[in-house]
């Protein structure tokens, strides 16, 4: 049966793929914000290198939290509304590997795009080019935790008026440490070049244990969300 | 201990919300056995649907597939039954071969022998559709293509919900004969319906036999 949960698994991830591809509106939308946030931040604050440089860490790392926050609410909504959600709920198959492949999906729609697409920002926001392989390291590490974590409540609040904020509500407080870690990393290898390996190694850490436990929980969610 | 029935539930109650629903509900069905649960609206019909297939949990109650429980079997459970609810499952973006094509690599489990995915959509109709995205296609055709899933999925229970809905004249005559074809293969379905449909050896159910006196 391991090959049956397998392709199962690739033919939700490439459903999940193939759907966005077809609404990329949704998909843009957080890529777009993301741009248009770290480019009005120079504008408004001023063309001093100093200033930018020292706050381009930062500024880079929330304008990707808040991003991905925004692309929470269609991770499972649609399928919500079509009954999608509610026959792979009753699938012959493990629910947290289904929807460990949509997460997974999700990341390489918004994560992915954000963390590659940083570098060009990171000029702009006059980040020393030392530091822009440590931002691109750090956003590849901490974007998938991002997903993960955003799933559980983006599954809790499947059906309730106002989930959008509800979803930003609960997922802000468990999305600072990686926002910590993330943006200290890139200042750390911006500045002295200390060790940003230490904020990276968290970083990694983290995401393994979340690895581990959202999926799990967030199809727990599932069940509750749709009983 | 439970009989031999191969579908068996035993004095099932649920509840929605703080309001229990219906208590002590036992019901039996055997290979070639179909039942038509029927009631008023708002009685449970569609919560006692969910909560054999294992979509939301009941209160009481023991619902067994070949002697064991279903909440022990989970997965192997869900790999007996095909359920069509209320919503078709049918995602707008796919085009219909391609929402048949993902229920069989999602739902399929090993190589069940089943229709394929051209031939399912030419019973039902669809063939001529089949390239077309499904949020182009009218209501009752998506019910038809939610239906064509009971077709590329080989499954022994079917649990359907309303089936009849949005469906004209000669699809309903299609999927009733479809059902029979089903049950004369030694299939099992429960049908929720307040439509009339014609389908010999279908047993009545009635639900409000299991409902308290409602205020």
């Amino acid at each position: 049966m391991k090959g049956g949960l397998l392709s199962a698994m690739v033919a939700v991830f490439t459903r999940e793929l193939l759907v966005f591809w077809r609404r990329s509106t949704e998909v843009m939308t957080a890529l777009v914000f993301f741009v248009i946030v770290t480019t009005l931040f120079p504008l408004a604050v001023g063309p001093e290198r100093h200033e930018l440089m020292l706050m381009a860490p930062g500024v880079l790392w929330v304008a990707a939290l808040l991003a991905t926050t925004l692309s929470l609410n269609h991770l499972f909504a649609s399928d919500y509304q079509d009954g999608s959600l509610e026959q792979l709920l009753v699938s012959p198959y493990p629910l947290s590997a289904l929807v460990f492949a949509k997460i997974a999906a999700h990341w390489v729609l918004t994560g992915l795009p954000l963390a590659l697409l940083s570098p060009l920002l990171a000029v702009q926001m006059a980040l020393p080019t030392k530091a822009i392989g440590t931002l691109v390291g750090s956003l590849l590490l901490g974007t998938p935790i991002l997903s993960l974590i955003g799933a559980v409540p983006a599954a809790l609040t499947l059906g309730v008026r106002g989930g959008g904020v509800l979803v930003s509500l609960l997922v802000l407080p468990l999305y600072t440490p990686v926002l910590i870690f993330g943006a200290e990393a890139v200042a750390a290898s911006a500045g002295q070049g200390f060790a940003s390996v230490a904020h990276l190694s968290l970083l990694g850490a983290f995401l393994a244990v979340v690895v581990s436990f959202a999926p799990w929980a967030s199809s727990a969610a599932l069940r509750v969300s749709l009983d | 201990m439970t009989g031999h029935s191969l579908f068996s539930v035993r004095g099932l109650a649920c509840a929605r919300g703080d309001r229990t629903l219906f208590a002590g509900l036992s019901l039996q069905l055997d290979a070639g056995e179909a039942l038509h649960v029927r009631g008023p609206n708002g009685l449970g019909k569609t919560t006692l649907l969910r909560a054999l297939c294992g979509l939301s949990r009941p209160l009481r109650g023991d619902v067994r597939w070949r002697g064991e429980r279903t909440s022990d079997l989970a997965e192997e459970f869900a790999a007996e039954v095909a359920y069509v609810g209320h919503l078709n499952g049918v995602q707008g973006e796919l085009t219909a071969a391609e929402n048949l094509e993902r229920a069989v690599r999602v739902f399929a489990r090993g190589q069940d022998a089943a229709l394929g995915v051209a031939a399912a959509l030419d019973r039902v109709g669809l063939a001529r559709l089949a390239t077309k995205p499904a949020r182009h296609l009218s209501q009752g055709q998506k019910r038809r293509l939610a239906l064509a899933r009971l077709l590329v999925l080989r499954r022994p229970l079917w649990i359907l919900d309303e089936p009849f809905t949005a469906l004209d004249v000669a699809a309903v005559a299609s999927l009733s004969s479809l059902i029979g074809e089903h049950m004369a293969g030694g299939g099992l379905a429960l049908i929720v319906s307040h439509q009339a449909f014609e389908l010999p050896g279908i047993r009545d159910f009635d639900l409000a036999h299991f409902c308290k006196a409602r205020s």
